[in-house]
């Protein structure tokens, strides 16, 4: 392995090079102007910028990054469509979220280290760039590793705030737990194929001779780190907890960024390991390197757990935060059903939904931190009559949420509309039919947020909302990809297609 | 005399990776349930150093338990912090006693 190879591979890492170049300048930063409030985040805005305008200048390239000479099919990082698409969300997500966290009461009110915050943000976004991109389980736990580290000390940032310790002791806990679980599959893993390089471990399953038994406590271990991240069914029990104490601006992050680069890493991992390259025929039933043991079933049934207790759970909350939390688990299992149907349609159908989910879901929860950073509560029933007191919030807070459960014309019904006729394509009827039912249930539990907003009598006085033009245009952007996105999609739906492409398939 | 093989390894390494469960799962104290944690991580580290050493993979199982050490360092000292704070706001460490946030 000689230098000029790496310094060759550089090349394609210029986007991951900027944001370690921010991640240093805001550390300095912060340590010579403790006092100002809004240089921090001004510096973040303006290097993930730059660090967007790497992403597209970057060559995708046809082989893989810091691979050895000897071994050039070895590397341990791509830069394909799929994973560009990734980083465009996570990068779209972590600059609202720093947007956001001007405005936000917890942030700002957490004192002198309050730069600290747009540090880490910093450092996760790069955890995710990694993760959304890597191909060797090693490097794959280690970004996964380090996007989780940051992640349990964003979640407890309020530290005064005794539930915000709390949702960080929980993630720790918790956390560790699912990639220590993983770390051992991995070994195990890295027992069979001798290699950590998901292209090598796939062309030693191909050979056959692999022992099942040995083989599929191996994935099921990865799975559950992996399904930790995204918030899958049976592992979902940090998440309501954990969403509901973290600071909100973080609980946006969690459930949009890092759920993408844990969906990311989780269909890189299938995709590439399990399926057979050499099925001419790519359908869902191409998971052939186990015909005796069928992957699909298992996430199918994994997707409709996640959904219906996502939906139930929902149902019954009286904190809007938590009821948040409970609908991106249930939205991480829309997202599931199209991981199951691993073939470009179901992908490209995931990755519409992401696109659109991250305006939503991000509206949704900006909305509600500035009306509870003013009324100081998220109890569903001090929103009541809000709707007369504060129009424009409580009216893209409907949008959003209309959005989340799927009705036309919002955007969150193209979202549902691609991945239902994927599935129905592939002829997964009864998914799908469950799929609906779950989207009729939600409906229930968004729609009595509306109906406190609109319906009921006011129990308290008069409350003033005052909005900045920042607050006014952050909920104007995000809306209005949540309405436009609902009618003219097209564009979206080809760069979806385009972006589909995971090198070697 | 008893030669000691993969298998050997193999067994140590699942022993203690059920020990670690076994501590997450039944201990109380915030610090013990870390403690289950690190037995987690390093049972999988004896896995990827065997199974190199057996399987004659070269040096990547040993690169591999290297990295997980450096991690299971930069996860305790966040863990010890976190744990330290919930000290501070709750006067316990005991994970079942912190239960502010439930349905």
């Amino acid at each position: 392995m000689d230098l000029t190879y790496i310094w060759n591979s550089l090349t394609y890492f210029q986007a991951e090079i900027a944001l370690s170049i921010v991640f240093v300048l805001l550390l300095l930063l912060d340590l010579f102007f403790k006092k100002t409030k809004y240089l921090l985040p001004i510096v973040s805005v303006i290097g993930f910028a730059v660090v967007g305008y790497f992403i597209f200048s970057t060559p995708t390239s046809d082989a893989l990054i810091f691979g050895t000479r000897e071994n050039p099919n070895l590397g341990m990082v791509v830069v394909d469509n799929f994973a560009l698409f990734f980083k465009i969300i996570i990068l779209l997500s972590t600059t609202f979220t720093v947007l956001f966290s001007i405005s936000s009461k917890e942030i700002v009110g957490s004192g002198e280290f309050h730069g600290e915050y747009y540090v880490l943000l910093a450092g996760m976004t790069l955890g995710m760039f990694i993760m959304v991109s890597t191909v060797d389980l090693l490097l794959m736990y280690l970004a996964i590793e380090m996007v989780s580290i940051s992640s349990y000390i964003l979640a407890g940032f309020t530290r005064k705030v005794s539930r915000s310790s709390e949702a960080s002791l929980k993630y720790i806990i918790f956390g560790a737990v699912a990639s220590g679980t993983m770390l051992y599959g991995i070994s195990i893993l890295y027992g069979i194929a001798g290699s950590t390089n998901i292209y090598a471990i796939n062309a030693i399953l191909s050979y056959g001779n692999v022992s099942t038994l040995t083989m599929v406590f191996a994935g099921l271990l990865i799975i559950t780190g992996l399904g930790f991240k995204i918030s899958m069914a049976p592992f979902h029990f940090w998440t309501p907890d954990v969403y509901e104490g973290a600071p909100i601006t973080i609980t946006g992050l969690l459930s949009v960024a890092s759920k993408a680069a844990g969906f990311a890493i989780l269909i890189r991992f299938l995709k590439i390991s399990f399926v057979d390259v050499t099925a001419t025929n790519f359908q869902s039933s191409s998971w052939v390197i186990f015909d005796f043991f069928d992957w699909t079933e298992i996430i199918a049934i994994l997707s409709v757990l996640t959904m219906t207790l996502g939906n139930l759970a929902a149902l019954w909350q009286d904190n809007l935060k938590r009821m948040l939390a409970y609908s991106s688990i249930a939205h991480a299992g829309y997202m599931l059903m199209g991981v199951v149907i691993i073939d470009n349609n179901g992908l490209i159908a995931v990755l519409i939904y992401f696109f659109i989910y991250l305006f939503m879901n991000l509206g949704a929860f900006f909305v509600l931190m500035l009306i509870s950073d003013k009324i100081g509560s998220e109890e569903m029933d001090d929103f009541n009559g809000l709707g007369y007191k504060a129009p424009l919030l409580c009216v893209s807070f409907t949008i959003f949420l209309i959005s989340l459960t799927g009705i036309p014309p919002t955007a969150g019904f193209i979202g549902k509309l691609y991945l239902f006729s994927a599935l129905i394509q592939t002829n997964w009827i009864w998914l799908a039919v469950v799929g609906v039912i779950n989207s009729v249930i939600s409906l229930y539990y968004y729609v009595r947020v509306v109906r406190n907003m609109f319906l009921k009598e006011s129990s308290t006085g008069e409350v003033q909302i005052p909005l900045s033009w920042l607050n006014v245009a952050l909920v104007i952007i995000l809306l209005a990809p949540t309405l436009i996105l609902g009618i003219y999609f097209q564009p979206l739906v080809e760069y979806a297609q385009k972006s589909v492409m995971i090198l070697g398939f | 005399m008893l030669q000691v093989g993969l298998y050997h390894f193999l067994v140590l390494s699942g022993l203690l990776f059920s020990l670690g469960i076994f501590a997450v799962l039944t201990r109380k104290n915030a610090i013990l349930v870390l403690m289950g944690i690190e037995l987690i991580l390093n049972s999988a580290n004896i896995n990827f150093i065997a199974f190199a050493k057996y399987g004659n993979f070269g040096f990547s199982g040993q690169m591999v338990a290297l990295f997980v050490i450096i991690l299971a360092a930069a996860e305790a000292a966040v863990a010890l912090a976190i744990v330290l704070n919930i000290y501070k706001n709750f006067n316990t460490v005991h994970v079942d006693e912190i239960d502010g946030l439930k349905d």
